[in-house]
């Protein structure tokens, strides 16, 4: 797939996650070597009151859906991959009042299925707030799927 | 920020088995709209069926980040309630299975405690929605508890 098409794919995909939307999240960078998401703080995902740590739920929706949406950097076209595992490290709670931001590249594709790595970061992708690996089931272009496939090739959301 | 004292009403909620006091003092588990039922001495975690929560919209499905943050706060109150409230437990790591699609309908948790050592806690955690026997996933975490 050429690089000028991954990152309008992504964006497509990401805005079609009626969550995603919900939670503010925008494309950062989208290439053929990994995509980075954006979640912006907001009040409402907030874990922990007494010191507004952001809730690891919130870093799981915002990993599931980078590690998710990595998968259009290696494939030629949109397939719907849905997540079979996801495993999420947390090195240290993230900076309260910071946009969270999530990396994702696809490690190895198969026929079948797709393996992601990828970390949650706030100022430095070296310093995590998180690790996450994800492996992702390929559907190939499956009849239930295809109003979705049709929204991101589309942009018919 | 302090002055909500958390820990005292974990305390409480042990105490009186009434969870929703607890929930609607953290925002993600209000925003999702978490519930907890005590089924005599059980928990049962709910999530109600949430326009917000959809992922995939053409299914639609609710997002699988939504169902692994429903889990791993699930997890976090069957610690409190297991502990008698004495700690807030704080996550270490989280590992999810998706076995089936987590339809747009309400969505269930039950949770057990695998270790409960003294600084780490190991939770299991399985989410249904038709029936028990028919788990819409399955996930572990360690939580971080003294």
């Amino acid at each position: 797939m050429s690089e000028t098409t991954i990152r309008p794919r992504a964006e497509r995909f990401l805005s079609v996650l009626k969550h995603c939307q919900n939670l503010g999240m925008t494309v950062e960078q989208a290439d053929s070597q990994g995509l980075i998401l954006r979640l912006p703080y907001s009040d409402s995902i907030v874990g922990d009151p007494e010191t507004g740590v952001v809730h690891g739920g919130a870093i799981t929706s915002l990993m599931d859906t980078t590690c998710g949406i990595s998968t259009v950097c290696v494939l030629p076209e949109f397939e719907i991959c849905p997540t079979l595992d996801l495993r999420i490290d947390y090195m240290h709670p993230a900076a309260p009042g910071k946009a969270i931001y999530g990396f994702a590249e696809c490690y190895r594709v198969t026929p079948n299925v797709i393996f992601t790595r990828g970390v949650a970061y706030q100022d430095d992708r070296d310093n995590p707030i998180a690790h996450v690996v994800g492996t992702f089931m390929r559907m190939g272009k499956v009849t239930q799927s295809e109003a979705l496939t049709k929204a991101v090739n589309e942009g018919r959301a | 920020m302090s002055t909500l004292n958390l820990t005292a009403k974990a305390r409480e909620a042990a105490t009186s088995g009434d969870y929703s006091e607890l929930i609607s003092l953290v925002p993600y588990a209000k925003m999702i709209g978490i519930e907890c039922i005590k089924l005599g001495d059980e928990l049962v975690f709910r999530l109600p069926a949430q326009d917000g929560n959809i992922g995939n919209p053409t299914l639609p499905a609710i997002h699988g980040g939504v169902i692994a943050g429903f889990m791993e706060h699930a997890a976090q109150l069957h610690l409190i309630a297991a502990m008698g409230g004495q700690h807030l437990p704080k996550i270490i790591d989280f590992s999810i299975d998706y076995l089936r699609a987590g339809l747009y309908r309400d969505t269930y948790a039950q949770c057990q405690v695998w270790r409960q050592g003294r600084r780490v806690a190991n939770v299991a955690i399985n989410a249904w929605q038709t029936g028990q026997a028919e788990p819409i996933a399955t996930a572990r975490a360690h939580f971080k508890v003294d």
